[in-house]
């Protein structure tokens, strides 16, 4: 699956609380509302910018925090195609899994704010069409493949019934 | 070779041996969500259809994060909660119950148990030895559903800890100096975990300290071996029946081990906005930090020893000018022993505001939010941007010793300043000890005294015996004496 759009950039240890802030806590069972402002106290112009296919580009821990499941549910429902993060916390990597929003580990240092990518999740491969730089990303455990391709968590469970993860 | 806590406890949760890096379907034996966290969780079970728990008595449902609801949405969202529990059997731990993580400790969870819980601070479980992490909403439904979760059996890093704390340093500055010193990122997908002599004489509330920070290092779970200070507390909340022993082995396969001498530690403070952007006090104090809000409270401090060093160190003071003391009891049981032993008093006395037991103000969603530029110095795990509902407040982490200290000033200050109150931690009176010495002094000064008003009766009772005999005596001799007056006279007759 190839996906191309433009890097939308941000620092080291990008928060859930930057991402979906606690202030917004009422909105959490209005996801559409919550989304519009997704990493707001991070860049407050992201979401009115962001178009379908972009990407998210951190740092180092991205998704450090809180466990709301809310940070990338209103990441891919604003249409971010995949986050890129040197790399993540533990709890939003599998979250981000859990509903269907591809999470990548790569030198992100060679990503500007701006540039054109194009990424083949199958192959492992972004392609930065802007400075013409090739990265590889490490491939996700087998389970967490399973899971995304699936669709998420819940359509894994409603295929297979149970865990089916060998 | 050997296994570390991690292993120990997954595996016995898998029912096999388990080995660091894979991946394993496991049994949660415990579950728990949040205000925050469950109705989404409720959602995903509705759309699968799935609306149950697999063991509704250890499965828990709290609202704690907006308690009492701060907005008609966070109402609806309760609502939620309560008919989720209706529908399912599994437990409601109602608005002003408490936080997940310290009701869940108090209540719920015993050692070798494996509990997800949709909440990052689900890991200070581990200090009850429990396989404790934080997950997101829909793991978690689906957990307690199925009963069962994957998870990566995690590498460990091994921190070990000698020596005595000093006196004015405490657990919460043993854990900022650890993130402080290997990052916010130090132990992603690892298992931290704690022993040594440092904490095998730690009490529970100190050792839920640690393990509740563990998150905050990026890690999977904060464990801490079952041993006799577990069973006490477990003893303590009425269930020692489930408490057993869990070590890791001596020989047990560790990534990383980690030594600190607590003796050389300093009181700590994070500075905002990450925690491990931490200063020793000394840096602090000179950096003149301006304090405008004062927060004792959350999941990493709001038991009863925590209040015990705040109180110490307020009582019968009050807040420097322009400062406002927030202050919130971790559970309605630990408020509760708060009444009973006098520190709810001393600090509203003192002029803190005391909110009921739940988050308060951690999470920004109501009381307490920050103005701009305004600081908080907070016994809180985190100072993210925006965590206080206000990108442009700045919050300040640290022990209630230092958090008092600063109310006291105004500025963010050096909780040694006050050793006169303070004693080295392991000296601390332990305030259950401390109220059972002074009711067995009280019975033993009532039965003195009445052993006195006894004797003292008794030597009246002797007094008047011995004045009525007397009198009695003279009655008779007078009466003799009339006898023979009257014989006498007879005779003369
Ligand atoms: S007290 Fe704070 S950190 Fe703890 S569960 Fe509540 S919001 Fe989270």
């Amino acid at each position: 699956m190839q996906i191309t759009g433009k890097a939308h950039k941000f620092g080291d240890d990008i928060s859930t609380d930057h991402i979906a802030p606690g202030r917004l806590f009422h909105l959490r069972s209005n996801l559409p509302e919550l989304a519009k402002h997704v990493l707001e106290d991070a860049d407050p112009n992201f979401a009115k910018n962001v178009q379908p296919g972009d990407f998210v580009v951190g740092g180092n821990n991205f998704g450090l925090g809180s466990s709301r499941e809310h940070a990338p549910t209103i990441i891919k429902l604003a249409g971010v195609g995949a986050v890129m993060a040197k790399t993540f916390a533990r709890i939003f990597f599998r979250n981000a899994i859990n509903v269907g929003l591809p999470v990548l580990v790569c030198d992100t240092d060679k990503i500007n704010a701006g540039d054109q990518l194009t990424v083949d999740l199958s192959e492992g491969v972004v392609n930065n069409l802007t400075t013409g730089d090739r990265l590889t990303f490490s491939p996700l455990p087998d389970a967490m493949i399973k899971i995304l391709n699936d669709g998420g968590l819940v359509a894994h469970i409603e295929k297979h019934g149970d865990f089916k993860l060998d | 070779m050997g296994k570390t806590l991690a292993e120990k406890i997954i595996g016995m949760n898998a029912g096999k041996e388990v080995s660091a890096g894979e991946i394993v379907i496991a049994n949660v034996t415990a579950a728990l969500v949040q205000d925050g966290t469950g109705p989404l969780a409720v959602k995903q079970l509705q759309k699968l259809n799935l609306e149950k728990a697999a063991h509704p008595d250890k499965t828990v449902l709290f609202l704690d994060h907006s308690a009492p609801a701060s907005r008609k949405e966070l109402a609806n969202d309760h609502m939620t909660l309560r008919q989720f529990a209706d529908k399912t059997g599994a437990q409601l731990s109602d608005v002003g119950n408490g936080i997940c993580h310290t009701v869940v400790n108090e209540d719920y969870i015993n050692p070798g148990d494996l509990l997800i819980g949709a909440d990052s601070h689900t890991c200070t479980g581990g200090a009850l030895c429990a396989f404790s992490t934080g997950m997101g909403s829909t793991d978690v439904a689906i957990g307690m559903a199925l009963g069962k979760t994957w998870l990566r059996v995690p590498e460990t890093y091994r921190v070990n800890v000698t020596g005595d704390f000093p006196v004015g340093v405490y657990p919460k500055d043993l854990i900022l100096y650890l993130i402080g010193m290997i990052g916010a990122d130090g132990a992603t997908y690892k298992a931290l975990e704690f022993g040594g002599p440092t904490i095998d004489k730690m009490d529970m509330e100190g050792r839920f300290t640690l393990s509740n920070m563990a998150v905050e290092a990026g890690a999977k779970a904060g464990l801490i071996a079952s041993d006799k200070v577990t069973r006490d507390y477990l003893k303590k909340w009425k269930r020692v029946n489930k408490w057993q022993e869990i070590y890791p082995d001596p020989d047990a396969d560790y990534e990383k081990i980690i030594d600190i001498d607590v003796r050389q530690l300093k009181p700590t403070v994070s500075y905002p906005h990450t925690v491990d952007n931490t200063r020793e006090i000394e840096q602090a104090v000179s950096d003149n930090v301006k304090v405008h809000q004062v927060f004792l409270g959350t999941c990493t401090n709001s038991r009863l020893s925590d209040w015990a060093i705040f109180a110490g160190i307020v009582k019968g003071k009050k807040p420097a000018p322009g400062v406002r003391v927030i202050a919130v009891p971790g559970s309605k049981k630990v408020e509760a022993e708060l009444m009973k032993h006098g520190y709810l008093q001393t600090v509203m006395e003192f002029g803190a505001m005391i909110l009921p037991p739940g988050c308060g103000p951690c999470v920004g969603v109501h009381g307490g939010i920050l103005g701009d530029n305004e600081n908080v110095i907070a016994t809180q795990n985190r100072n993210f941007r925006g965590r206080m509902g206000n990108p442009e407040g700045n919050i300040y982490l640290a022990s209630p010793a230092t958090v008092a200290a600063s109310a006291l000033t105004g500025y963010i200050s050096d909780p040694r300043e006050f050793s006169r109150i303070l004693k080295p931690l392991g000296t601390i009176p332990d305030p259950v000890k401390l109220t059972r010495a002074k009711a067995a002094k009280k019975t033993a000064a009532t039965k003195k005294k009445a052993k006195k008003a006894v004797k003292k009766v008794a030597k009246k009772a002797v007094k008047k015996a011995k004045k009525k005999a007397a009198k009695k005596a003279t009655k008779k001799k007078a009466a003799k004496k009339t006898t023979v007056k009257k014989k006498t006279a007879k005779k003369k007759r």
